[in-house]
């Protein structure tokens, strides 16, 4: 089945949703697992050849797997290296695909399935890299439906495998389980209030790796953050999970005070800048991305304490991803350049913030 | 010793490569680290190799400038990477790395994740052949080289041994053999 990127680009993935535990604050829940073929170079070494016929071979795996009575899921093949630029940015902002797969050459693919919950990359820095998403904190099935396609993978290959070191892959830092955990979260109060510096420190000492997921440095935009384990060998991968689904809720409740202390301490400030956040996206006429999500991050919380009764968190969760570059331009249905993107991103946030009266426009 | 950079004592002695020119450096654990510290980066995924390579010059600490030029020259029977280049772009070049450089893997690994052992996960196919398939990769290599030397015969030999291989696979039984999309 072929994927449909005007289908896909009018909806919004399994992360987008806003749903499962503790919605208000974890966005999405993800594990994604490295594996190689043990007949074949890494990537870094592979000839054209080489990746052509690794390809072949996980083409066939996938397609197999689908078939499996043990796969409740049906994936979409997507061959990345025949995508124009524009659809491979689009799976990039989605997190369907990674910056490195979509940017690097010769053969390579992803195979998705409708609820966008699975993703499974060909060809990036190792030979596969599978990947569950889940909405909200829900590692524990993410990991039961990943162990499963990664069994039905592996029936008809052989993996790079020892058994001193496990799952081997092309950089050390994955051997092992060849799994990454990872969490996102939405900490805008922590981040208001400057504890944001002293959370990463304490997480680098457990061994957790601290990011944005956009932008650069411990200021992300949109105040969104993502947690995951920085070690893959030496422990199994439920301890790997628990050791990052464990200091979740801590982060969680560090947020939750946070946000408390500014309702008790400063309700007039914080109702101040959530509401001005709202009023310029409902009203400005051009506005670019980093503005977008700085302003969105403060109405998510807004909306979340109560002081925006008019808009859902999926919507607000949506506005984040649909705003992006490749997105609006899919939704436009035609390529636009940096300015007229930020005319076009002010129309797309007025017309479904509710904002002024050009809600006759184009869908 | 103190650290070359402030007055601490220096715990650390790294000899960094500067243009291919071993340079020592003794740093106190806070100017180490900066020293060490990977270039921020928006992506966790794409920052790891980076600290791989930093991670892989690391190796050098205590290493004499002689040592580190025998390592450099260590190169992988199968996929042919050197190990120098592995400390240049912080990734291996095939599965049999781990073993033709394990020793030398070993103070990295331990670096990285505190452990040399695998615990987890075990693939149901394995007991199957996974050392075996990876000296596919030598024989391929090595029966194209002779195919270029016009080694006919060596080539010929190559590809029984391969086929061998590749007909020795065990594959444990399936539902359903492959199909097509």
């Amino acid at each position: 089945m072929p994927l449909n990127f005007e289908e896909l680009a009018g909806g919004s993935g399994e992360w987008l949703k806003g749903s499962g535990p503790e919605s208000d604050i974890v966005i999405s829940s993800r594990i994604r697992l490295a594996r190689n073929l043990a007949e074949f170079p890494f990537i870094a070494r592979a000839t054209a050849a080489d990746r052509a016929e690794i390809e072949k071979i996980l083409h066939a795996r996938i397609a197999a797997s689908n078939d499996s009575k043990k796969f409740p899921g049906e994936l979409m093949y997507v061959d990345v290296s025949q995508l124009p630029e524009i659809d491979r940015a689009f799976l990039v902002e989605r997190q369907l695909i990674s910056r490195e797969l979509s940017e690097s050459e010769g053969a390579r693919a992803v195979a998705i399935d409708g609820r966008e919950q699975y993703s499974v990359m060909i060809n990036e820095e190792d030979h596969l890299r599978i990947q569950v998403m889940h909405s909200g904190l829900d590692l524990d099935s993410a990991w039961e439906q990943i162990d499963t396609l990664d069994d039905l993978i592996e029936e008809q290959v052989t993996y790079a495998y020892n058994e001193k070191l496990g799952y081997l892959t092309a950089c050390p830092t994955n051997v092992g389980t060849g799994i990454r955990v990872s969490v996102m979260l939405h900490l805008p109060a922590l981040v208001i209030t400057r504890q944001i510096d002293k959370v990463f420190r304490s997480l680098q000492k457990i061994n957790l790796a601290v990011r944005g997921l956009y932008g650069e440095g411990s200021q992300a935009m949109g105040d969104f953050y993502q947690v995951s384990n920085q070690i893959t060998l030496g422990l199994s991968e439920q301890e790997l999970i628990k050791k990052v689904a464990d200091v979740v809720p801590v982060l969680i409740d560090y947020e939750r005070q946070a946000r408390e202390f500014l309702v008790r301490e400063s309700q007039e400030t914080l109702h101040d800048r959530v509401s001005r956040a709202y009023g310029i996206l409902r009203n400005a006429q051009t506005i670019s991305s980093e503005e977008t999500l700085h302003l969105l991050s403060s109405v998510r919380m807004g909306v979340n304490l109560g002081l925006i009764g008019d808009v859902a968190i999926p919507t607000v969760n949506k506005l984040f991803v649909h705003t992006q570059p490749a997105h609006l331009q899919k939704l436009a249905g035609m390529e636009l350049d940096s300015s007229d993107r930020n005319i076009e991103r002010a129309t797309y946030l007025r017309r479904h913030l509710g904002g002024d009266s050009d809600k006759a426009e184009h869908n | 010793m103190k650290c070359q950079k402030c007055d601490k004592q220096a715990t650390f002695h790294i000899t960094d490569l500067v243009d291919g020119e071993p340079n020592e450096l003794h740093l106190c654990e806070d100017c180490a680290q900066a020293f060490l510290a990977p270039p921020s980066s928006s992506d966790a995924d794409e920052m790891m190799p980076a600290m791989a390579g930093l991670l892989a010059q690391q190796l050098a600490v205590g290493e004499t400038a002689e040592e580190l030029a025998r390592l450099d020259k260590q190169v992988c029977p199968v996929c042919g990477i050197s190990f120098r280049e592995f400390r240049k772009q912080g990734r291996l070049g095939c599965p049999y790395d781990y073993t033709c450089f394990s020793e030398e893997l070993e103070p990295l690994l331990l670096n990285i994740h505190d452990e040399t052992r695998h615990v987890g996960k075990v693939p149901k196919g394995f007991g199957a052949n996974a050392e075996q398939q990876t000296q596919l990769i030598r024989l391929r290599r090595e029966m194209k080289e002779a195919v270029a030397r016009e080694d006919y015969e060596q080539a010929s030999k190559l590809r029984d041994e391969i086929r061998e291989i590749e007909e020795s696979r065990q594959l444990p039984p399936t539902e359903q053999p492959p199909t097509d999309l």
